[in-house]
């Protein structure tokens, strides 16, 4: 139905979306390959390395043998410690952001304090961890400084999600819930929040997986090179996975006989963190195809 | 108590803790600056930013950072020239192109590639690129620039890609519908539309990329090299402000001039990304504000 | 009638029927649509006057699981058939919306956008096709000045007057207009009900509205719909005084149930 110029013209533009699709393509190949060549390489390589023993004895021979289980155990408890803090603050804050606040000037500033908190850089919240709770208030190099500093690290991630859940339940339930009379606290925590849980607890899955990996952190704050004996209280030093990687790959006379180890450590702390990311995504997946308004 | 005042000690408590966010900001300022300011009863501002020699453990010490911060910006800049295209072009496969089985693929793909522990790729950098950077080019190392900054990149696609394809997603069908009916092409909506529209969202997820990648930390730490002068080539060693922190803190002696000298660089590097957050806070607001139409 | 023609039709269906996923929207639709005439396409909400107009110029591909059966010949040739480019059949067949969307850039760039795609280049001949657009239609006195300005600071009726130059820019055959002007005031409306009565004669119009009188004002032949089927397809004059049949009639005058 055209002229010869035309659809000489139509070839071109044709030409053109097929070299840009091809562009499009290739990134979405590059970024595949780069992810996959990176798992496959540690899983081919750290495999090997993984035995019962590996993941449940300290090290020995000054790090060169054994396993890693007291690294294991600290990220737990940093974990844990970092989750703690974080979730009430995080979920009270959006909270009060999506339920109680009216857009402001406050509520503005709140938004940019927790949109600037999520950029800082993770050595600089090692730096604040080290000035404050090391120092400061005397805590020392321990978990509870550590855990400290990454509950604050993670917690503009837990903030993000747990407004997002919140925002997700529909006007039209508080609506319901307030007009038969029910308190405003009351709707929230009775009607809002179950709702918004699945959300809440996603978003706290990544905040988990995110505090296990970091290590800028907890280098001034909590993490130890070796410790002989495991953590007896929230005052003592604790190894930890990422740490431990950054320290055997890094320091010392033994890289290179060390590095069954560092290849073992790696894939440990890929599964953990990556496998807590994977349960995040698969949750929310599923939450979105089995949405119930 | 009646029920009324129950619901405004509530309301009350919530909001004092939803400051927290920005209590731990404050405090992050005073902290830095209580054990960072002291440096400068040793040396001028001036001679630390600008100042050319770093060495720190030397008597008498010298700390001029400007070779760090040189550092920081080579790796961030490089890494924005490989991540920016990646992510972005990613993001329009997501958000326009690709099959819906394919788009929750890539986007999970995305997800783990930003759930990587920073140390991992740092540890992949060395024992990977490294040995191959310097073999294939003939390098004295391979822990340098290049290293750095594709590793860096790889940790800055996810930021730039997913919140590029929020921007992309929320470009109103109307102007999609629009240029189709005017016979344009899928390609030449995309880039002539799509894109375009989008624009202040993609600044948005750059700024935040480049935020990301010249705040990191491990990467630098491990692939850099270390070298605290001034690179002449991309195959040159350096030594960014995040990794010099990291691996002297552990060595400087409490409230030494080369402590202080450390919090004073974290000063600086905080001030840095504070400034990209703002910046990309400032364009989504100003979006937000006018919507799509005066874009 | 001053254009009298032998080749009066220029599009036309056959037998199509339509379906939204497993939702079948229209069913079994012959049409004839005449050259340099507008036709006008009426019926109750949801009946897929919108679905019949986007399938005249394959907008409906966009949709992701929406599929034709039957054929749509635009002057003989099926635009249905694989070989066909729907780019090219959109370049031909012009659409205006309901809702005004020019692009978030200038008066000038809105206009010129279809031309520069497929290869105008010279500014002196954009500048030449966005001055003749822009007078057929009725926007050039209120815009001449200010050609560079961004499209969304014009008003609701200018913004569908500039959506409607800039499908005129492409030299179309047919305009499609899907209730160009529900979103706008009366004055507005009548600036564009004038503006259609001009078009017509260079161009096919085929136009869907909710407003009976306007239907009766502008078109030349009327078409019915009622869930998914053409009731009656008759001149406007007859539709509008003696309809064959009687759910016409009914809807017209208001009495629908
Ligand atoms: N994208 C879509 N996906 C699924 N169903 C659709 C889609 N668009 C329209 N439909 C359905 O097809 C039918 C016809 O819709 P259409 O938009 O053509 O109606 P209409 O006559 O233009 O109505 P209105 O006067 O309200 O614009 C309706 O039942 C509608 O729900
Ligand atoms: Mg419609």
């Amino acid at each position: 139905m055209t002229g010869q110029t035309v659809s000489g013209n139509m070839k071109r533009r044709y030409l053109k979306q097929h070299l840009f699709f091809g562009a499009v393509r290739l990134s979405a190949i590059i970024l595949t390959l780069a992810l996959g060549g990176i798992l496959f390489y540690i899983l081919a390589n750290g495999i090997q390395v993984i035995s019962w023993e590996f993941l449940t004895a300290p090290p020995t021979d000054s790090m060169t043998k054994g396993g890693i289980m007291p690294a294991i155990l600290g990220t737990l408890y940093l974990t844990i410690g970092a989750i703690t803090v974080a979730l009430p603050l995080g979920v009270v804050a959006a909270i009060y952001l999506t339920e109680y606040a009216k857009q402001g000037k406050i509520v503005r500033a709140i938004r940019v304090g927790v949109n600037c908190l999520a950029g800082v850089p993770s050595v600089v919240f090692g730096l604040f961890g080290l000035g404050f709770f090391v120092v400061f208030l005397k805590f020392g190099s321990s978990i509870l400084a550590g855990a400290l500093t990454l509950g604050i690290l993670i917690l503009p991630t837990i903030i993000g999600a747990a407004e997002e859940a919140l925002k997700g339940v529909p006007q039209t339930f508080r609506e319901a819930s307030l007009a038969l009379g029910v308190s405003k606290w009351l709707t929230i925590w009775k009607i809002v929040l179950p709702n918004a849980l699945p959300g809440i607890l996603t978003g706290s899955i990544l905040g988990i997986g995110r505090a296990a990996g970091e290590t800028a952190p907890i280098m001034f704050t909590a993490a130890a090179f070796f410790t002989a004996k495991l953590p007896g209280s929230i005052f003592d030093e604790v190894m930890a996975l990422p740490y431990h990687v950054y320290v055997l790959a890094t320091a010392g006379t033994h890289i290179e006989e060390t590095r069954p180890i560092q290849y073992g450590t790696v894939l440990v702390l890929v599964v953990l963190v990556l496998g807590i990311d994977l349960i995040a995504i698969v949750i929310r997946s599923y939450m979105r195809r089995n949405k119930r308004w | 108590m009646t029920r009324h005042q129950k619901e405004i000690i509530i309301k009350n408590v919530f909001f004092i803790l939803s400051l927290v966010s920005i209590l731990i900001l404050g405090l992050i300022v005073v902290f830095l600056f209580r054990e960072g300011l002291p440096l400068f009863r040793e040396v001028s501002l001036r001679d630390f930013i600008f100042g050319m020699e770093w060495y720190p453990t030397y008597s008498p010490p010298s700390y001029g950072i400007w070779p760090l911060i040189v550092g920081s910006l080579i790796v961030t800049i490089l890494s924005s020239l490989i991540a920016v295209p990646l992510g972005v072009l990613a993001a329009v496969y997501i958000s326009e192109i690709a099959p819906p089985a394919i788009k929750e693929v890539l986007k999970a793909i995305i997800e783990l590639l930003a759930g990587l522990p920073s140390v991992v790729l740092g540890f992949f950098g060395m024992v990977i690129i490294a040995p191959w950077l310097q073999e294939t080019f003939d390098l004295p190392t391979g822990l340098n620039i290049v290293n750095a900054s594709v590793i860096l990149a790889i940790m800055a696609v996810p930021t730039i890609s997913s919140i590029s394809e929020d921007a992309l997603y929320a470009v109103p069908n109307e102007f999609k519908e629009a240029s189709y009916a005017l016979g344009a092409t899928k390609f030449e909506t995309i880039t002539r539309i799509i894109i375009p529209s989008a624009l202040s969202g993609i600044s948005t997820a750059v700024i935040l990329g480049m935020a990301r990648a010249i705040g990191e930390t491990m990467v630098v730490l491990m692939v850099a090299g270390g070298a605290a002068a001034l690179p002449e080539s991309i195959f040159d060693s350096v030594r960014p402000m995040p990794a010099s922190i990291a691996a002297e803190m552990g060595e400087a002696p409490f409230r030494s001039g080369h402590y202080h000298a450390l919090f004073a660089t974290g000063i600086v590097l905080f001030l840095m990304t504070l400034a990209f957050n703002l910046i990309a806070d400032y364009i989504s607001q100003k979006f937000k504000e006018v919507g799509s139409a005066t874009l | 009638m001053e254009n009298n023609h032998f080749d009066t039709e220029i599009i036309k269906t056959k037998n199509v029927n339509f379906y939204y996923g497993p939702f079948k929207a229209l069913t079994d639709i012959s049409m004839n649509f005449e050259k340099r005439k507008v036709t006008a396409l009426i019926g109750p909400s949801g009946c897929g006057k919108s679905t019949l107009l986007r399938l005249l110029n394959r907008m409906n591909d966009l949709i992701a699981g929406a599929r034709v059966e039957g054929e749509v010949l635009f002057e003989g040739m099926n635009i249905y058939d694989p070989e066909v480019d729907p780019v090219e059949v959109r370049r031909r067949v012009g659409m205006v919306f309901q809702k005004p969307n020019p692009f978030p850039k200038s008066i000038f760039n809105n206009i010129t956008y279809g031309p520069r795609l497929t290869g105008t280049a010279n500014k002196l001949d954009l500048e030449a096709l966005a001055e003749i657009s822009l007078k057929q239609a009725v926007l050039w006195d209120e815009v001449k000045d200010i050609l560079g300005r961004s499209a969304m600071t014009l008003s609701g009726g200018q913004q569908q007057r500039l959506c409607i130059a800039r499908a005129l820019a492409m030299k179309p055959d047919i305009l499609l207009m899907d209730e160009p002007t529900s979103a706008l005031d009366p004055i507005s409306t009548a600036k564009i009900e004038e503006l259609i009565d001009e078009l017509k004669k260079t161009y096919t119009i085929i136009i869907v509205t909710h407003n009976m009188q306007q239907a009766a004002r502008i078109s030349d032949k009327t078409g019915f719909f009622y869930i998914g089927k053409l009731i009656e397809y008759n001149a406007t004059e007859k539709i509008f005084t003696n309809p064959d049949v009687k759910q016409t009639e009914d809807y017209i005058t208001g009495r629908f149930g």
